[in-house]
């Protein structure tokens, strides 16, 4: 199905030109090739991830503990349920793609309609999904308190279960320290949002309840957090303590160290903006179907290119869920 | 233009009447697989927590299955079965020495950035 390449090749000479010893189009080719660059700009990253964690090998928030959420179940403790299903999501519009592919061969333009569109409702599912990640995940639940040292320390009750701030701590309505915004105190100088409670409110509700224990980041032998004694919670508190952090940014998170968020929003983020994109592809060949351009060409073939990008997508996907939860 | 696609899978244990039929065959194992590693990550059984070469049982499973399901996204899904052995060489040996050089480099300073901490002096975590 050469279009422009002009077999120029008189006698079967080899060198002769339009030879194609890959038997592969031009675009198909160039579209492995950029996947190759792309496949090694990601492991970049994950290796990134993979020397950080390695560098604080015995403080490195436990995945599970982290992503437990599920749309609509709250309060229930969902480890990785909701990552598999969006695994599973990708996983499936890479198999309606493939069908799209199929059904291009065939020159079949009513089914490559059809699973070109399901692809589209995948990714869009799963783009969708991955906000919603990112929302829980910036809010927190349980909030923390952040040492002078830059380390991260949880409560737990007696039980080993993780206790949120809301549920020990008493905000002093008195407290006199409001926001300053770019309007009031030094002009155009602001600051971010204040944590719901200081750092003396968190000690006064520590130490009014009993049950309440301070757990640090550093695992033990068996990969648990360290849960401190009584004495040594109240102490850690107030010698260390500097703030509260709630939730997650750039700078610190509630889960312990600040690399795990940098990378878990610039791994997930990029891995969003290639299906993001991929979706964008996927709606222009979309509406290429629907208008007969492939039709007329008697060809499918950008079918099949814009489909080995998305099934790129979905590769990358099952090694981001791989390093990122379960390891 | 012809598109003949190898309609095996698993060297030859698995044949599949057409192309379609063997997509669905694909997305079950995977699906398997998947569900396989959500479970082991959920329930984390006791007799896989030994290290094996200096990493956890049940973390080289992971990373195996990772693989696995990576190899029949590519060779099935992006029909690398069905190119010639030099494309296939060309992507997959050029990717795979390349990672695996940078993971073993980075891994490697990761481990000693880690014991200069822990044995040596120094004390801030930043």
């Amino acid at each position: 199905m050469s279009t422009t390449v002009v077999n120029a090749g008189q006698d079967n000479q080899t060198w002769a030109g339009g030879n194609e010893p890959l038997k592969a189009s031009y675009g198909k080719m160039m579209m492995w090739f950029f996947i190759v660059s792309d496949a090694l700009t990601f492991s970049g990253f994950l290796a990134a991830y993979g020397f950080s964690r390695f560098k604080f090998i015995d403080s490195w928030p436990i995945a599970d503990e982290v992503f437990t959420h599920f749309p609509f179940l709250h309060g229930v403790d969902a480890p990785m349920y909701y990552v598999a299903f969006m695994t599973f999501v990708l996983i499936m519009s890479s198999v309606t793609m493939v069908l799209a592919v199929d059904a291009g061969h065939h020159l079949n333009k009513s089914k490559v309609t059809i699973y070109m569109f399901l692809t589209i409702i995948g990714g869009l599912i799963f783009v969708g999904s991955q906000a919603w990640e990112w929302n829980t995940f910036i809010k927190g639940e349980y909030g923390a308190v952040k040492t002078k040292g830059g380390n991260i320390l949880q409560f737990v009750d007696t039980e080993g279960h993780r206790v949120a701030l809301k549920d020990f701590v008493v905000a002093n309505p008195d407290s006199e320290r409001v926001q300053q915004e770019r309007k009031n105190g030094l002009w155009f100088v602001s600051e971010g949002t204040l944590p719901s409670y200081t750092i003396e409110e968190v000690l006064h509700g520590l130490e009014a309840h009993d049950n309440v224990l301070v757990r640090t980041q550093t695992l033990t032998e068996e990969g648990a957090k360290t849960v401190l004694s009584r004495e040594a919670s109240i102490n850690q508190i107030k010698l260390n303590g500097l703030k509260v952090v709630e939730g997650a940014n750039l700078q610190e998170n509630e889960y312990g160290s600040p690399l795990f968020a940098d990378f878990f929003f610039f791994i997930t983020g990029f891995h969003g903006f290639h299906v993001f994109s991929g979706v964008i592809l996927n709606i222009i060949i979309f509406f290429n179907v629907v208008v007969g351009t492939y039709e007329r060409r008697r060809s499918y073939e950008m079918v099949e290119k814009v489909g080995l990008y998305w099934h790129f997508v979905d590769l990358v996907w099952v090694f981001v869920f791989t390093f990122f939860y379960l390891v | 233009m012809a598109h003949e696609h190898k309609l095996e899978i698993f060297r030859g244990l698995l044949k599949f009447k057409s192309n379609t039929q063997k997509i669905w065959g694909v997305l079950i194992f995977l699906t398997i697989v998947t569900i396989i590693e959500v479970v082991l990550g959920i329930i984390k059984p006791e007799f896989l927590m030994g290290y094996v070469l200096g990493m956890k049982a049940l973390n080289w499973i992971f990373i195996i299955l990772t693989i696995v399901k990576a190899y029949y996204i590519t060779w099935d899904f992006m029909h690398m079965r069905d190119e010639t052995k030099g494309l296939r060489r060309a992507v997959v040996w050029t990717g795979i020495f390349l990672i695996l050089y940078l993971v073993f480099i980075l891994l490697q300073e990761g481990g000693y950035v880690f014991r200069v901490y822990d044995q040596g002096y120094i004390k801030t975590d930043f």
